[in-house]
């Protein structure tokens, strides 16, 4: 199968997902509200993940903070919602913005470290920028604030509707924004990076540029991801918005699923966010916790090329 | 074959899988019948920073489900308890709500512990108009308004300022009165509203306000902030504080001796067995919120036949032994909803609702009237006074005389010893 | 409000406090920073530390210190398994940063979900005869909790410090982050130079697990709120000073016992932070840094 029917095919699967999505979400299938609840929640992750993935993926840079910047996003809608009460279609691009230029001031003032010491500074901010809500009154501070979503909105009728077909849109964007960078000069330099830092210097290929590009984009989907949040939970503090299991699940998708590919942090996403829903409503125990952290050293310890790379390998000595 | 088709079929599958899966709760979805059981629903923190109340809380539940299908149940239909961990984490609580409502088909909610846990179901409760009955929140509905919210928790109508009103009263009756007061609390949701209520206490009472912060939760040494109180000399003392903080507190007021005439006021956990047995002799003199000890006034019907179920089934659980603190409180949040189906004979959210709001109820814990905001119409937060305590054998804490009830007047046992400097 | 005892009791509190934070981050200058394993599931070792320490306290009423002692070898023995994991799954390969780094934060996780289940989430603390006591200097009190592990944090210091310059092992361990082939031409395995290395950071593990119990009580993921103040102090020191370890962990103390006395205790850990960050970006070389 040629580039371009492949193309073609990535192309016609995005827009079916948004058309099912869509239809979804606007007709009375009389499909239970649950499903578009758990549906949100594994979407989520999989915006994080993919945003994730294109710094510590493609580039090598490892992002422990990615709990500080989708909290961001929650809490700039937060504001926002305290402003004006602005509409959900707002808060987005907004919070992605200001994660953007976190991601961009974090960048410029960690970049020149070596990748571990960038690893250790984005650890750092996360619990700065905790610290900073908590003591930031407008935002309710450690007691929290509330945001009240509206209760349905047309034509989708029930707001959770909206907000899964939202999240939809906004997973499916950062999967496409993920697979263009991955096949762009951009993602070849970012690779180069990762392979090897001097050496990506010395070719000419502007690292300190590339790497800033990178940290502003995973910063954005990471705050875009966080927007809606405020209106899905209704109630946002500190402890929950900057909770580690948004840091440990954005790092152990990707692994899992495999880093060098757009299609890693998808897969990963999709099987691990699923199984967390599945084990909520069952295990209900810390063992679904357990599971993660095994998982996930197992895979970097036997798999590191993840599962898509597992496939990719099977398939190509199939060919053989 | 073609890379990418396998893999989008191998993610499309994927998900198939998993909704093949989460698609088998849909089945028992049918509609109830009447001999079929009435379901309660509720999330519940098992795992997570709260778990430890929340499995105390969980034993309570079930033994009212056992009292209840022991006397036959209600509406002559079995009860059974539906329940989903939260994990003390609020991002769940939207999603195990509408699972609840939707897949499980529950008839009645009932809300976990906590405000954080409980407010994220507050968007869902509204919207279907359901009657809901919650475990300890603070001043949740401040902000929603909703008519058929129902706090067991004593706070009283004003919860914020009710909270601490006995410390400020009970400090201001002293001769002399008191002039200045320190306020410290810690960052996180219960602790910052006690004290923002405090400080509105103090200020009516007239208290110049000498100290006013907050700290981090575990904070790992708490001497620098007792010392800072110190300097300033505070007649009195109000802290809002969390378990390990409360503890961290405790003993570092012991350690430097902090003088001052009333310390104590809103510290969590100092009300459970196993933190008043690592702390002993330290709690002596402290003047602390409770919401039921073993005092003389407050012995309610069947309050002491539900304890020795509760101690009996908490045995070797890793739950609190007593079960003072909660569980009574987790225990009668259902029997509010039990009395309120029975009498209304209905399981109609808007009927109950109205009749929660009329009625007076009679549980483990007293007779219990709700306010129009869905507080306790008269605040019982208690306030008690650690006395007389020299070991740490649990049933030290199970005597009325080392916690001893000082307000409301109403349920006095004993008597104010003052100041703290004498009492400890 | 500004007083000189205040002051000078803030400053002996942040010293105290400092000493503890040494102990925790003595083992990361070694395994971080002299042999350039980024085991940020350190504090989790301690975690678990701790709570054998809570064990041996509960059921056999010995000292938290002596069970931190005898457990040591055993932390030791944990930490070479440990390195072999990871020198044949990431160091042979090449792969250690990214990998490295995420088999290090799953380990972490693990342990704390295991504690979880093995002790729930309710905080744990030690009985010993030198908690709650309190020595009166002059104007000054120290809580004898907060100067018993200071004095235990300073003595491990000396031990490790002996070891590391006048052993061969020890020399060897100061080497093989700088020149493994000048190593390798004196016979030494750095392999296993490493491994000893990574043990004696393991080690050190259990005895600031029981050092941290006896100054707060502990629940299984207590850990993570530590992991940026020891990294903090282990990048501040310039990686791999122990004498640097001992006085970043004292600058970070004294700052936040000084911040939490005078101005706020709830901006104490963005000012641990803050410095981190500034020294990630201004100097990340660190004091004592080369």
């Amino acid at each position: 199968m040629t580039a371009a029917v492949k193309n073609r095919l990535f192309w016609g699967a995005v827009g079916a997902v948004v058309l099912v999505g869509f239809l979804l979400t606007t007709t009375d299938t009389g499909a239970n509200p649950f499903w578009f609840f758990a549906g949100y929640f594994v979407l989520q992750y999989v915006v994080l993940a993919t945003a994730w993935n294109i710094m510590g993926g493609y580039m090598g840079y490892v992002n422990f903070g990615s709990a500080g910047f989708f909290a961001i996003g929650a809490y700039s809608s937060v504001v926002l919602y305290n402003l004006m009460k602005a509409p959900l279609l707002l808060m987005i691009p907004v919070a992605g913005v200001v994660c953007a230029l976190i991601g961009l001031a974090t960048g410029y003032l960690t970049l020149r470290l070596r990748g571990v010491f960038f690893a250790i500074a984005t650890l750092a901010l996360a619990i700065v920028l905790e610290t900073l809500m908590v003591n930031w009154e407008y935002v309710g501070g450690a007691s929290g604030a509330y945001v009240l979503r509206p209760r349905t909105i047309e034509p989708f009728g029930d707001y959770v509707r909206y907000l899964f077909l939202v999240m939809l849109i906004l997973a499916t964007l950062a999967v496409v924004v993920a697979r263009w960078i991955e096949r762009s000069k951009l993602g070849r330099g970012l690779n180069a990076i990762r392979d090897d830092e001097l050496a990506a210097e010395c070719a000419g290929i502007p690292t300190l540029r590339l790497k800033l590009v990178a940290t502003t984009v995973s910063g954005f989907l990471m705050g875009v991801a966080g927007a809606p949040f405020a209106l899905y939970v209704g109630y946002v503090e500190p402890a929950s918005a900057f909770n580690l299991a948004y840091a440990v699940n954005a790092i152990a998708m990707p692994m899992i699923g495999g880093t060098t590919m757009w299609a890693g942090p998808l897969v990963g996403a999709l099987l691990l966010g699923t199984a967390q829903q599945v084990a909520n409503v069952t295990i209900s125990s810390e063992l679904n916790l357990l599971i993660v952290g095994v998982v996930l050293v197992l895979f970097v310890t036997l798999a590191p090329e993840g599962i898509v790379g597992l496939v990719r390998k099977h398939l190509v000595r199939g060919r053989k | 074959m073609d890379v990418l088709g396998r893999r989008s079929l191998l993610s499309s599958g994927a998900a198939l899988a998993a909704a093949a899966v989460l698609g088998l709760g849909t089945f028992h979805g049918t509609a109830a019948r009447a001999a079929d059981p009435i379901k309660v629903g509720f999330s519940m923190a098992l795992t997570g920073g709260l778990a430890g109340a929340g499995k105390s809380a969980l034993i309570a539940m079930q033994i009212w489900e056992k009292d209840v299908n022991a006397a036959g149940g209600l509406l002559g239909r079995q009860v059974q308890l539906v329940y989903y961990d939260d994990q003390t984490n609020p991002a769940t609580v939207p999603g195990i709500y509408t699972k609840l409502l939707d897949v499980d088909k529950v008839d009645l909610i009932v809300s976990g512990y906590g405000t954080n846990l409980i407010a994220p179901a507050m968007p869902i409760v509204i919207q279907r108009g359901l009657t809901f009955p919650a475990l300890f929140g603070l001043a949740v509905n401040e902000k929603f308004n909703y008519p058929n919210y129902f706090q067991i928790m004593p706070a009283g109508p004003k919860p914020l300022t009710d909270w601490s009103r006995g410390f400020f009263e009970l400090a201001m009756e002293q001769t002399p009165p008191p002039k200045t007061v320190a306020l410290v609390g810690a960052d996180a949701e219960f602790a910052r509203n006690a004290v923002k209520g405090a400080r509105e206490n103090a200020k009516n009472a007239g208290l110049e306000i000498v100290y006013d912060r907050s700290y981090p939760p575990r904070t790992a040494d708490y001497t620098p902030i007792v010392r800072a109180i110190q300097a300033r000399k505070p007649d009195i003392v109000f802290v809002g504080s969390y378990p390990p903080d409360s503890v961290g507190m405790v003993k570092a007021a012991v350690e430097i001796g902090l003088e001052t005439k009333l310390f104590g006021g809103g510290m969590v956990g100092l009300q459970y067995a196993t933190i008043m047995q690592a702390l002993g002799a330290k709690l002596n003199g402290i003047v602390n919120y409770d919401f039921w000890v073993p005092a003389p006034t407050l012995q309610f019907e069947g309050v002491n036949e539900f304890l020795k179920k509760y101690q009996t089934a908490a045995m070797g659980k890793g739950v609190d032994p007593l079960g003072y603190y909660l569980p009574t409180y987790a225990y009668s949040y259902l029997q509010v909803l039990g009395e309120a189906v029975t009498a209304t004979k209905s399981l109609d959210h808007a009927k109950l609702g109205a009749h929660m709001r009329e009625a007076t109820f009679e549980t483990v814990v007293g007779k219990i009237k709700f306010a129009p905001n869905g507080e306790w119409a008269t605040s019982r937060t208690l306030l008690v006074q650690y006395q007389d305590i020299a070991d740490t054998n649990l049933e030290t804490f199970t005597k009325p005389s080392t916690r001893v009830v000082l307000y409301p007047k109403a349920w006095q046992s004993g008597k104010l010893r003052y100041p703290y400097t004498e009492a400890r | 409000m500004f007083t000189f005892d205040l002051l000078l009791n803030a400053l002996v509190a942040g010293v105290m406090l400092g000493g503890f934070y040494a102990a925790v981050s003595l083992g990361l200058t070694i395994t971080f920073g002299q042999l350039d394993i980024v085991n940020i599931a350190h504090p989790a070792f301690v975690i678990l530390g701790a709570y054998i320490a809570y064990m041996g306290n509960e059921w056999w009423g010995m000292d938290p210190i002596l069970i931190g002692v005898i457990f040591s070898p055993v932390f030791f023995a944990v930490g070479v398994a440990a390195y072999r994991i990871y020198f044949v799954a990431f160091e042979k390969r090449g792969e250690e940063t990214l990998r490295g780094l995420a088999f290090f934060f799953g380990v972490m996780f693990i342990i704390e979900v295991a504690l979880i289940l093995a002790y729930g989430v309710d905080f744990r603390s030690v009985q010993a005869s030198y908690i709650g006591g309190n020595w009166e200097i002059g104007p000054i009190g120290i809580p004898t909790r907060m100067f018993v592990p200071f004095a235990v944090s300073v003595a491990m210091f000396v031990g490790v410090y002996q070891y590391l310059s006048r052993s061969f092992v020890g020399r060897a361990i100061l080497a093989v982050a700088q020149d493994r082939l000048a190593l390798e031409l004196m016979a030494a395995d750095p392999v296993r130079i490493k491994q000893i290395g990574f043990g004696i950071g393991i080690g050190t593990a259990a005895l600031a697990g029981a050092l941290l119990i006896i100054i707060i009580p502990i629940e299984p993921s207590v850990g993570r709120l530590y992991i940026g103040q020891v990294f903090a102090i282990v990048v501040l020191a310039g990686l791999g000073s122990i004498t640097g370890t001992m006085v970043a962990a004292m600058i970070l103390g004294v700052a936040e016992s000084l911040v939490s006395t005078f101005y706020g205790p709830s901006w104490a850990p963005a000012v641990a932070f803050g410095v981190l960050l500034l020294a990630l970006a201004f100097r990340p070389q660190g004091l004592f840094g080369r």
